[in-house]
């Protein structure tokens, strides 16, 4: 499982970097986004929604968001 | 009419109405549309979530997802901060009314767009543009410059305002049914609104004040101000959020404070603390001061009063302060808080 910083970065700036990071890996690979914008919690499970990828899990922990993403490409 | 199936659109998508209704009138034809987005850091759609803690309240989303998922197309957000930065210092076609570069900056993303279509295989590219609405870029004299500029001339179409137009490629070659499409002109909204209830949306982003914090005047004075200050135009990612947030006040060419006016600009603030030297009240509940600049120690007792000024204790007599270098070390300040006259209203930006 790979990691993302997107701490203080505010909202559409995570998602891009969610974006670019996904079209690194392979399906199945999971990502785990870390974030500090509330935004995240809307945005990057509506860019997963929009593009096929499923959202594992959602936690906030002091005021970070820890999204997990299992990445799910075409023809899989 | 040819057959459609095979002929792809990129649409720029905003997160408006307009760009909404333009992918959902050529869905309507059969046509399949990818979205693109583009960030270039003054997008009011990003600095919106996170900052102050007044707009938590506030549903949190982005417009330009949200309509994507409507219209069930995929789409793909560009970051263009660092390209963008040439079209905000020289515009070719100058500014609007405030540091609004609204002519180059859709020249540059249809131009942009224009090679994500020839990279990926897709036919044309559609805007939600309406002849004769705001900005600049929508008149009907720029339209076709937007058109040769960014070098896309009639692979270029605007399904809302298409009968109004000359017929571009997709009509005439007849992957698009020129007669299906809109005649909107001008500033009324009222036809985007007919349509919109016709297609079922919805809860459709209608921002007031545009999409870009460089057509407001307030952000265009602070970005003017950083400018002047640096003797020249240049800016990094974290200037143009720094503009978004706090009081900015400027007492010297030199250096400039950036106040918290609220516990979210607070904490927001608070993640610069190693970039930026700040000063915190501790003898009274106040706000967090970022420093722009080098500054004498007058200058430090300055700024440390003019924080005070906007702490509890701003009628005391004394307030005692944190001042943090960047590295981390901490000194005491003590002063008396600026009286409200002494600030000069040319000082704040």
């Amino acid at each position: 499982m790979s990691e993302l910083d997107c701490r203080r970065l505010l909202c559409p700036m995570p998602v891009i970097r969610v974006q670019d990071e996904v079209a690194k890996l392979e399906n199945g690979d999971t990502l785990t986004a870390v974030c500090t914008d509330p935004g995240v919690l809307n945005d990057i499970p509506a860019w997963c929604r929009i593009n096929g990828h499923e959202i594992l899990s959602t936690e906030e922990v002091d005021d970070e968001y820890r999204i997990t993403i299992k990445v799910v490409k075409d023809g899989a | 009419m040819t057959d459609n199936s095979t002929r792809k659109a990129v649409a720029l998508i905003s997160g408006g109405l307009d760009s909404l209704l333009a992918v959902k009138a050529l869905q309507e034809q059969g046509i399949y549309v990818e979205g693109i987005n583009f960030y270039t850091g003054f997008c009011v759609e990003g600095h919106t979530h996170a900052i102050r803690k007044k707009d938590k309240q506030k549903p949190k989303r982005n417009n330009a997802l949200w309509s994507a998922e409507q219209l069930g197309i995929k789409l793909h957000i560009i970051d263009i901060i660092e390209e963008y930065k040439d079209v905000v210092f020289n515009p070719r076609y100058g500014y609007g009314a405030n540091l609004n570069p609204c002519l180059d900056c859709k020249i540059f993303m249809v131009k942009k767009a224009r090679q994500w279509m020839e990279a990926n295989g897709f036919d044309f590219i559609i805007t939600g543009e309406v002849v004769g609405q705001r900005p600049k870029s929508q008149r009907k004299d720029t339209m076709p410059v937007v058109q040769k500029d960014s070098g896309i001339n009639d692979l270029l179409l605007r399904p809302l305002c298409a009968k109004n137009l000359p017929p571009t490629i997709p009509e005439k070659a007849g992957w698009v049914d020129r007669e299906k499409l809109y005649d909107f002109s001008g500033r009324n909204r009222k036809p985007q609104i007919a349509l919109a209830k016709k297609f079922g949306f919805e809860d459709f982003a209608q921002p007031a004040g545009g999409c870009c914090f460089l057509t407001d005047e307030k952000y265009s004075v602070k970005l003017s101000d950083l400018w002047k200050s640096r003797g020249e135009k240049t800016y990094e990612i974290d200037d143009i959020m720094l503009l978004k947030v706090g009081r900015h006040i400027r007492p010297a060419e030199h250096f400039k404070i950036i106040i918290a006016r609220e516990e979210g600009e607070a904490k927001y603030l608070q993640g610069y603390k190693k970039q930026y030297d700040s000063l915190k009240t501790i003898s009274h509940s106040g706000p967090l001061a970022l420093i722009d600049g080098n500054l004498t120690n007058k200058e430090l007792k300055l700024a440390a009063s003019i924080v005070a000024r906007y702490s509890k204790g701003r009628t005391d007599p004394q307030v005692s302060l944190d001042f943090q270098t960047k590295s981390g070390e901490v000194t005491s300040i003590k002063v008396s808080p600026l009286p409200a006259d002494e600030i000069k209203p040319e000082w704040i930006l």
